[in-house]
């Protein structure tokens, strides 16, 4: 560094641009994703076909779990608590939400992939092993390059890198501190999981078509979030979310020469609702939820489980850091809003499930439930409220991801059967299977004993406390609901006959029976044994500013 | 030395755990090593037996804490035993008794095919009954209290196969559950009054409590008490559980866990005495078992259910015994241990006629077996004088304290109760004189069993007659042992505490009275069934004989006053459900899925529709938040 300043100071009256201070070392998770991801460019440009898929993994893992290394060696320093700070100029935040989302997000990375290179589900083609994704995403469906790709045995294995740019975005998305950073890494981790929703090998077009779908509706929502950082930068004349915080309580002024054109609050508020809109959808919540059954059921079902646990937890950091931030001091503003999404994400969530006649559909608008289960923590607006969402992410992360893993297993000869028909009686064909699923619906219903329960005992219980009770009972009633079409699909498959036609279960690699199993005993264990994960939660819960 | 304590328990629970989960490996040999284990835990008994007789009265009581059971704050319940003169006594006869019927039941149980298993059962009894008796709180207490019931009934129904075996064990259970219940809620009540459910802490804070409060905890104990001792008015399950097999009945359901309830009133004497009123209904529950009984025991013609009635009216006697207070606390025990020997012997004679007679159980089918069991014949007989209270034998002794004791309340109340225990002394006599002589005199009334055998009785095989012969040693001379210089009574006066009462008649009347009683009973009985021939079928008898048959109607009672209103509120209930709450269930999740189906069409799967309902919900969003500031 001292260099380009001598050189600046050398330039003599000339203006001088300081070079920016930054933290590698606190910013080390993400740079070791980005340069994993970069490694898998390379390693797409440059291994020869046959090795890429298995060198992939292995850098794939190797960067994520070099990076929750790096989280896990970053909090124990205390830089979740103590040494919370601003990093790179105030854009970066690494504090106890960040770190400990970044954590789920990467051990959900992780298990995601084992997922990813699951090659013995699909059958063989000329002895090559396939996975779930296309031979050749270029390649039109149904044409003839396709079917040469595919009788070629080719993968596409450019899912890492893209999976691994999309973690990037998704640990920068809850540390971000200025607006302009947090829409950067809204659309690092966007544009590859637009890509990856249009890679299934099997019903191509609606995958492809998903893709298109949460590409524009994902463009719209990016524009709402601009427009809204836009309107907030010219009530607050900066982009750092604790000095707008700082403008809007009135604590620092806006510099003089902008006093007199701004500080409109009718800005500041539009500015925050339209913020709200563009976080809003990638949770899903209502009414902004319209893609997620779509694009659930159109993409790879490892990249859904993926983007289901993984993608939430990250709108779900900046949500928090947003709001717990830049406008605690709004708050009488934006919770009567924030109770209205709530209750009619809730609502919606699961009274669209209950007649769902596909898994994947149904477990999208169980996570448009739980998005609304987990906006009554975050409407707490306190301590307790940040640690029972963080808690609540990390119980569902793990279910999502286990749940999915699940509907990769079952299959017939066109691939997943993902209509609820062919679960019928699924308990007496395999009876593990079923138990397993049931047990992670059971958790999705938050039955005690599971870490659903636990989870969804936290969030409600900051609520309550927050004084949002009436929301608890909404809560508890769609609860009620929920558990239905939960419970519906345990009856279905313990307690109907099967088909005669009905689908196999495939066995596994060990590597989605890893995925499957991780997520069990996280289920089984946050639900048995929370309290060392509520403590850490507890602790991760103040937000630097 | 005090480790033992949990010893004591732990042999006869280890026998069952090896037991249920060692399979069939141990089918051959498995009851022995379940009776070397009974038979252990009676020698680690006789341990501290003599360990506790070489220390003063005082210090003869110990503790010993094992664990803590369930620490939560403010409520603290620990596996803590208490052992006093009052829980050596019944551990003695617990695995005394225990061990010689294990020892019978080798010989009673060699040929089901399921031996293995009675055997795990007994040894879990064992255990259970071992806890109940050593618990130094309540809590630890209701465990074994609902351990043995749940022995008792997987040995009732032992034999399941048999429908009416099935049905006995349900009733047993069902009817114990309700004073469960009370013993449950006696355990809430202490623990709301005085913090805690430990002994301790209890009797201590007994004096501070309000009257009601310690009559509302004592009639909840009568309650327990009612259930699991077969007292009216939840005595119907008795009769009935005499379809477990006979060492069964011998051991659970005469001589030990049917007393479970005079311990239970016994050990809480420092409640009782403090509440009059809870005093006076467990003597009223206690005197009208007593005749209840006894009257029903007389029309009996199944020797088992005769015996049950018996052991009804003699658990009567020590009820009402425990029911007077200290006057009576020693001699309600001193009667349980006496009546723990003879009825135990009582009843494996009966096993033993039972076993020569084809498992005939009618005593019309009986009659002149004296000769053919002449060791049965004996070891009964020795019993049956005790029962009746023959001087000089265990009953004589301890039933005449009982019936001295009722005098010596005093007042209207000592007069009635003592005359209605002269009364039961008399009916005893005629029923035992009655089982006796239907069974060992007479003419011979066999009757060929339902596959066409004839019977022919012969004396049962070794395994058998030795406990039965200790059983009648015990029955001939504990009595006479117990109230040599007073000994059983300064033995169990430092825990039970002691008071003599104020006896309008001496000592001596009330011998005498007691011993006329017994002769006009037992000639009757000779009069009736000795002199004249009895049917082999019985004759239609008078109004109460056909009561007396029916369980003084006790079923029917049940039937009507309690099962048909609960049938019929369960019905209403149902109709209720299926109607009011189901159709509100249904309609409203109807009306759910109906939105659901609705809302659906909104997913239309066009982007331009949900980018339209995006940008609505975007404008609602912003114009609810300048709403907001606005209002």
């Amino acid at each position: 560094m001292m260099p380009v300043h001598a050189l600046a100071a050398a330039g003599g009256n000339s203006p001088s641009i300081p070079a920016p201070h930054i933290e590698y070392g606190q910013l080390s998770p993400m740079l070791a994703v980005f340069g994993a991801a970069l490694i898998g460019v390379l390693v797409e440009a440059f291994l020869p076909r046959r090795a890429r898929a298995s060198a992939q993994l292995g850098v794939s893992l190797l960067g994520l779990v070099g990076a929750f290394a790096a989280v896990v060696v970053l909090a124990a320093q205390g830089h979740g608590t103590t040494k919370a700070g601003l990093l790179a100029m105030g854009a970066v935040a690494i504090d106890g939400p960040a770190l400990f989302l970044q954590g789920v997000i990467l051990l959900t990375a992780v298990l995601a992939v084992l997922t990813y290179a699951e090659g013995r589900l699909e059958p063989r083609i000329n002895g090559h092993r396939v996975d779930a994704f296309a031979a050749q995403a270029a390649a039109v469906p149904g044409g003839e390059q396709e079917r040469d790709a595919t009788r070629e045995g080719m993968r596409t294995t450019e899912i890492y890198p893209l999976t691994l740019f999309a973690v990037g975005g998704m640990l920068l998305f809850p540390a971000s501190n200025d607006l302009l950073t947090m829409f950067v890494a809204l659309e690092v981790l966007s544009l590859p999981l637009y890509l990856m929703c249009a890679l299934a090998r099997r019903r191509r077009l609606i995958s492809q078509e998903a893709a298109v779908k949460y590409f524009l509706l994902g463009a719209f929502a990016s524009a709402f979030f601009l427009f809204g950082t836009a309107l907030v930068y010219g009530y607050a004349g900066s982009l750092q979310l604790g000095e707008i915080a700082d403008v809007v309580s009135g604590v620092s002024q806006v510099t003089p020469a902008l006093a007199v054109t701004t500080q409109n609050d009718a800005l500041l508020l539009i500015g925050l609702a339209m913020l709200a809109v563009g976080l809003l959808f990638k949770v899903g919540a209502v009414p902004f939820h319209s893609w997620t059954p779509d694009v659930y059921q159109g993409a790879p079902t490892p990249v859904t489980g993926f983007m289901a646990a993984a993608t939430k937890t990250a709108a779900f950091g900046a949500l928090l850091r947003l709001f717990y931030v830049a406008f605690p001091g709004l708050r009488w503003d934006w919770r009567p809003v924030m109770w209205g999404v709530a209750i009619l994400t809730m609502v919606v969530g699961a009274v669209l499930a209950i007649t769902q006649q596909d898994v994947k559909r149904l477990l999208a608008y169980s996570s448009v439930a739980h998005a609304g289960f987990i906006l009554t923590g975050l409407i707490a607006t306190d301590r307790r409220g940040v640690a029972a969402v963080l808690f609540y992410l990390l119980a569902y992360s793990f279910v999502t991801l286990g749940a999915f893993a699940v509907v990769t297993l079952v299959r017939d000869s066109k691939g997943e059967a993902t209509h609820l028909s062919n679960w019928a009686g699924l308990g007496r064909r395999s009876p593990l299977l079923a138990a397993v699923f049931a047990l992670f619906l059971l958790a999705f219903a938050g039955i005690p004993l599971t870490s659903g329960f636990t989870g969804k005992f936290a969030v409600f219980q900051a609520a309550a406390e927050g004084g949002a009770t009436p929301l608890v009972i909404v809560g508890v009633l769609s609860s009620a609901v929920a558990a239905f079409f939960y419970i519906r699909v345990v009856v279905l498959m313990f307690f109907s006959d099967p088909q005669p036609s009905g689908p196999a279960v495939a066995v596994p690699s060990p590597l989605t029976a890893t995925a499957i199993g991780v997520g069990v005993l996280v289920t089984l264990g946050l639900g048995l044994l929370p309290q060392y994960f509520l403590d850490l939660a507890s602790k991760a819960s103040v937000f630097v500013r | 030395m005090n480790s033992l304590i949990p010893l004591l328990i732990a042999a006869p629970l280890a026998g069952a755990a090896l037991l249920l989960l060692g399979g069939r490996a141990l089918d051959r040999f498995g009851h022995w090593i379940a009776t070397a284990l009974a038979a252990l835990s009676f020698a680690f008994g006789l341990t501290l037996f003599a360990d506790m007789l070489g220390r003063d009265a005082e210090h003869r009581a110990v503790t010993e804490r094992l664990f803590s059971w369930i620490p939560v704050n403010g409520f603290q319940a620990d596996v803590s035993f208490q052992l006093d003169q009052l829980s050596i006594t019944f551990v003695l006869l617990i695995t005394g008794v225990g061990t010689l019927i294990h020892l019978y039941s080798v010989g009673y149980m060699a040929h089901d095919e399921r031996r293995r298993r009675f055997f795990a059962y007994l040894n879990l009894f064992l255990a259970a009954m071992l806890v109940l008796v050593l618990a130094d709180n309540y809590l630890l207490l209701y465990l074994g209290w609902e351990g043995v019931g749940l022995a008792s009934y997987l040995l009732i129904g032992f034999w399941q196969h048999k429908p009416s075996a099935a049905t006995a064990a349900k009733k047993a259970f069902i009817v114990n559950r309700v004073g469960d219940m009370g013993l449950s809620i006696a355990i809430m009540l202490m623990f709301v009054e005085f913090g805690s459910f430990a002994f301790q802490p209890v009797f201590a804070g007994a004096g501070g409590a309000s009257e009601g409060k310690l009559t509302a905890i004592g009639l909840m104990l009568l309650l327990a008490a009612c259930g699991k001792s077969a007292q009216v008015p939840l005595q119907s399950w008795l009769g009935d559980a005499m379809e477990g097999p006979t060492p069964v009945s011998a051991l659970i359901h005469a001589a030990t866990m049917v007393t479970a309830g005079v311990y239970l009133i016994v050990r809480s004497g420092a409640i009782f005495n403090l509440a009059p009123d809870a005093q006076t209904a467990v003597v009223v529950v206690g005197t009208v078992t007593l005749l209840f009984g006894a009257v029903v025991g007389c029309a009996k013609d199944d020797i088992k259910k005769a015996l049950a009635g018996s052991t009804m009216s003699q658990i009567g006697y020590m009820i009402m015994a425990a029911g007077l207070g200290p006057i009576g606390y020693a001699f309600a025990i001193m009667h349980l241990v006496t009546h723990g020997f003879f009825k135990a012997g009582l009843f494996l004679g009966a096993g033993s006629v039972m076993h020569g007679m084809n498992d005939e159980v009618n005593m019309r089918h009986y009659g002149g077996l004296r000769t053919y069991m002449p060791v049965t014949f004996a070891t009964f007989g020795l019993g049956y004088l005790a029962i009746i209270g023959f001087p000089g034998l265990s009953g004589f002794f301890s039933k005449d304290k009982i019936i001295e004791a009722a005098f010596a309340k005093g007042g209207t109340e000592g007069w009635i109760l003592g005359l209605c225990a002269l009364l039961g002394a008399a009916i005893t006599a005629f029923y035992m004189t009655r089982v006796m002589v239907l069974t060992f005199f007479g003419e011979k009334r066999w009757q060929p069993d339902a596959e066409g055998n004839d019977p022919h009785p012969h004396e049962s095989p070794k395994s058998m007659t030795v406990p039965m012969i200790v059983l009648a040693f015990g029955s001939v001379f504990a009595g006479g042992l117990f109230v040599y210089g007073n000994s059983f009574l300064h033995w169990l006066e430092p825990v039970t505490g002691h008071a003599e009462g104020d006896s309008p008649l001496s000592q001596w009347t009330v011998t005498g009275l007691a011993t006329v009683c017994m002769l006009v009973g037992a000639a009757l009985a000779w009069q009736m069934y000795g002199r004249n021939p009895v049917p082999v079928k019985a004759p239609i008898g008078s109004l109460l004989t056909r009561a007396a048959r029916r369980d003084l109607l006790q079923d029917d009672f049940n039937h009507a006053v309690l099962v048909r209103p609960g049938s019929a509120l369960a019905a209403t209930l149902v109709w209720f459900d299926s109607r009011g709450l189901d159709g509100f269930v249904n309609g409203l999740a109807a009306a759910i899925g109906g939105i659901s189906s609705r809302l659906r069409r909104i997913q239309t799967g066009y982007v331009r529709t949900y980018a339209l309902s995006m940008f609505g919900g975007t404008l609602v969003l912003v114009a609810s938040t300048l709403l907001m500031r606005s209002v």
